[in-house]
């Protein structure tokens, strides 16, 4: 790594309408660096990263490569510049073979034909000279997502970037993953490649970063060599106030049990057995964190318990009312609220107004409704209410919910499915894809429900956010509770359970 | 100020689309009429006053009202049908689905109100109407729930099935009518139902010679009972929750598998009831020859797609196209100005035109925000509701 930067940005400003998404920024990446950009969302990041891309012209600023001037009006100009993108949304083409997305627009040619073993070819030989392992046959819709990510990089080093960004890669891959990116990072590093890391997620900074920018309401607020830097630091820097990183909270004082699960036996979409014969009790006022590699189980235990999916055998009883495969209304007028993994799909109506997304349950009942008819305006003022209460920023009660931050609209499910009387509170991976602000907010929510005396019952496959905030932690492995332990386990020893006693875990 | 232009802002490509999509239908038949050797023109101002529509104008002289008001009746009579046709499209719509089977729910819709119109002559007439527009309705409802029910159990596709049941209707009703058929009429060589009794026929409300009839406010009414429903009722939040992302609305409780039963059933009563009013109002008997020669249901798609599935946009482009039906007839337009028979191909030109353009809206949307986001200083474009029919089919 050397002193002399390969790429420069001087004072990119963009803005959109009467909002300044980036406010005079400047940024340089030497070759062989990991520069990582840290910020909230809606910090600006992206926007930044577009205009590197020429995907948006910047109204003031410039950009230098080898310190000469760019102009960047679409990707193919970034693309002869030398820069590479991977975006948090694969571009790639399920149909066709790794081979032939990695060469697309690039193609070595036989005449006006593909020639398809030159291709494979110099795909083979890249592969191994970056430690990337592919299969260059394989189509894309057949392998993995960190096998997608793979071949994204690929790509971007097919077409012989020099700079390449990567805008949230770990956000799509579990712990082992991430840690095999990491090594893939190290190997470009090491051959001169400049990194872009853009991500929101304090550890991974630490980890992989060589200097950090921190980016807050359009401005870049500090440029620093990540050695020596800390997670509360880099917090404080993105947030501007001081965050609270680890979940305050006093011992729980668990009371009777309200959510009981004996025996059960829930299948996945193939028809095969996920969960086998699964039993936990969850009490007022505690907190069972299940910690787990994704995929034992977990999502078809969520599904049983909240009544999207019929389980073979077994029992679900909620402070002894049996709903055991009695459908998704049922459970939650039993009392099961439901934080779903996938907002997006499975929590809110995008296109339904926040008024509206946070009456899903309650439209059917006065005051929202009366005989079956509707009255909008009550529904707005409950939705006012709980919008102010649950700190929900951006929005009106008429505002279209997809319009909203992704914090913001975990706010809103939240509110949803914590209001009225739930007495249990299913929250699946509760966290996943917010920053640090929002982390801070839903974590005293959780913990603040289960004061209240609710019983939550926690999914998260980040161990980190398990350990923080569960009373009891369960290990679910192969459809089964393997292991219980007190708050005070270690991350080490929750990993070999995860993994069935073998090897150990990483992250 | 800014409250109308945020209405703008919102509403403003909804209104605008549509009404740029028909003048670019009309001036492109136009250009075909210049072809044929016309003048586009005075071939547009004949359909113009073929239409009726003069008949509001208070400056339209005493003389020519009396022929406008002829004109006006038949229009309005076509217009009621369309009107009811495109709510059996738009309802579904609402609810994620692209009903194309609003043919045969016309049909069987029909079948149900001759088969009571034409049996106790002698029922007291609000009865005896009501009962053969609840038949209709029901028979509508049971033919659209059909596909509901099929798509609910075995997720098979709203529109093949609802294409291979228009195909089931027709033909049954051709059978029923048909000679020998068991619905036949008294004429044993005519294969045509029998004439439906006075006491089941729908009321006169306004001309004589061939009146518009009683219809034209239940489609009125029917428009507001559709907004209602899907606006202010929880049946249609249900809907509207279910069509916009039906696996949240499974997540919070909300009965998909019931909604698409029920939606496709509401849509068929609609399209049942115009079956009705046609049968009721003004044929009072049906000709085997016409059934499959109808395309009373599938003019509704357009209606509701022009429309952008809203009661004020269908009633709107139910006229349109009823205008446009009634002004190229033969009856109403001078053979001197236009023949009608090119004008009736004409019809057909301007409607395949605004069904290619709504088809090609999405494009275009899709291309003006894109060089809108390169160009200007926009953020990038909160999603707004996306044309009607994109991604549907």
């Amino acid at each position: 790594m050397t002193d002399t930067p390969l790429l420069e940005l001087h004072g990119i400003t963009k803005r959109f309408g009467g909002l300044v998404a980036n406010d005079a920024i400047d940024l340089d990446v030497r070759p062989g660096e990991v520069h990582a950009l840290l910020g909230e969302n809606g910090a600006g990041k992206s926007t930044l990263m577009n205009v590197l891309y020429g995907l948006y012209s910047p109204d003031e600023g410039r950009v230098t490569m080898d310190g000469k001037p760019l102009r960047l009006r679409s990707p193919r100009d970034a693309i002869e510049a030398g820069i590479g993108m991977v975006h948090q949304h694969f571009m790639l083409i399920p149909v066709m073979t790794v081979t032939e997305n990695i060469v697309l627009a690039h193609e070595p040619r036989n005449g006006p034909m593909l020639d398809y073993g030159a291709a494979r070819n110099a795909v083979r030989e890249l592969s191994e000279r970056y430690g990337l392992a592919v299969s260059p046959d394989a189509r894309v819709e057949e392998i993995g997502v960190a096998q997608q990510q793979r071949v994204e990089i690929l790509k971007a080093l097919f077409r012989s970037a020099r700079v390449l960004i990567l805008d949230e890669p770990t956000a799509v891959l579990t712990p082992q993953e991430a840690g095999e990116l990491f090594d893939v990072v190290r190997s470009l590093k090491e051959r001169g490649t400049a990194v872009i890391f853009i991500t929101h997620k304090l550890n991974e900074v630490l980890e992989i970063a060589d200097r950090i920018t921190v980016l807050r309401r359009g401005k870049a607020v500090a440029t620093q060599p990540a050695a020596g830097a800390t997670e509360q630091q880099l917090a404080e820097l993105m947030v501007g106030r001081t965050v609270l990183l680890h979940v305050e909270k006093q011992p729980s004082s668990p009371g009777e049990p309200l959510l009981q699960i004996s025996d059960l036996v829930v299948r996945d979409v193939r028809g095969l057995d996920a969960v086998r014969g699964l039993s936990l009790e969850v009490r007022a006022g505690e907190i069972v964190g299940i910690a787990g590699v994704d995929g034992n189980g977990q999502a078809e235990l969520i599904e049983a318990v909240t009544g999207l999916a019929k389980p073979v055998s077994g029992r679900i009883t909620v402070a002894g009312a049996d709903i055991t495969g009695r459908g998704a209304r049922v459970a939650f007028d039993r009392g099961i609220g439901h934080i779903p993994e996938d907002r997006h799909r499975f929590g809110l109506v995008l296109d339904f107004t926040l008024s509206e997304n946070l009456a899903t349950h309650e439209y059917r009942h006065a005051p929202e409704s009366t005989a079956g008819i509707i009255w909008p305006r009550r529904m707005a003022a409950r939705a006012k209410a709980l919008l102010e209460e649950f700190d929900v920023r951006g929005g009106e009660p008429q505002t279209r919910a997809g319009a909203l931050s992704g914090g913001n609209q975990q706010k809103v499910v939240v509110a949803r499915e914590v209001s009225g009387d739930r007495r249990v509170l299913v929250a699946a991976q509760p966290t996943r894809g917010l920053d640090v602000g929002a982390i801070e907010f839903v974590h005293r929510r959780l913990v603040a429900e289960r004061d209240a005396g609710r019983a939550i019952l926690l999914v998260s496959y980040e161990l980190e956010e398990i350990l923080s905030l569960s009373d009891r932690v369960l290990v679910m492995y192969e459809g089964r509770i393997v292991a219980e332990h007190g708050p005070d386990v270690t991350e080490t020893e929750l990993g070999v359970e995860m993994t069935g006693g073998g090897r150990a875990a990483v992250g | 100020m800014t409250r109308v232009r945020t209405w703008l802002r919102v509403h403003g490509p909804g209104i605008l689309l549509p009404v740029a999509t028909t003048v670019l239908a009309f001036l492109i038949g136009g250009l075909v009429v210049l072809l044929t050797g016309h003048d586009p023109l005075a071939a547009y101002r004949a359909i113009w006053n073929g239409t009726g529509i003069t008949y509001l104008f208070p400056w339209t002289p005493a003389a020519d009202k009396t022929f406008a008001a002829l004109n006006l009746q038949q229009t309005l009579i076509i217009t009621t049908p369309l009107v009811l046709t495109a709510l059996a499209v738009a309802f579904p719509y609402r609810c994620g689905m692209f009903n194309i089977g609003g043919q045969g729910q016309y049909t069987v819709g029909i079948v149900g109100a001759i088969w009571v119109g034409t049996r106790w002559p002698h029922m007291s007439k609000p009865e005896h109407v009501f009962l053969a527009l609840a038949a209709a309705a029901a028979a509508g409802a049971i033919w659209g729930g059909i596909a509901g029910v099929l798509k609910a159990v075995s997720g098979a596709h709203e529109v093949i099935s609802t294409i291979m049941l228009n195909w089931i209707a027709i033909y049954g009703a051709q059978w029923l009518f048909e000679l020998g058929g068991p619905m036949q009429g008294s004429q044993p060589d005519v294969p045509q139902s029998s004439e439906v009794a006075g006491s089941a026929r729908l009321p006169a409300i306004w001309g004589t010679l061939q009146p518009l009839h009683a219809g034209f406010y239940l489609a009125i009414a029917a428009l507001f009972v559709y907004y209602v429903l899907i606006n202010r009722t929880t049946f249609g939040f249900g809907v509207r929750a279910v069509g916009l992302n039906a696996d949240a609305a499974r997540a919070s409780g909300i009965p998909v598998a019931r909604n698409y039963v029920a939606a496709l059933a509401v849509g068929g009563a609609f399209a049942g009831l115009a079956g009705a009013c046609d049968v009721l109002g003004w044929e009072f008997h049906i000709v085997t020859n016409d059934i499959a020669a109808s395309q009373i249901g599938f003019i509704g798609i357009a209606v509701a797609l022009l429309g952008r599935n809203t009661a004020i946009g269908i009633a709107l482009s139910a006229l349109l196209f009823g205008g446009l039906q009634v002004g190229t007839s033969t009856r109403s337009l001078d053979p001197s100005v236009f023949p009608p028979e090119l004008a009736s191909n004409l019809a057909i030109i301007i409607q395949g035109l605004i069904i290619l353009f709504i088809g090609a809206q999405l494009l275009l949307v899709y291309i003006w925000r894109a060089r809108r986001r390169r160009h200007t200083d926009e953020p990038p474009p909160a999603v707004t509701t996306p044309p009607v029919g994109a991604g549907t089919l």
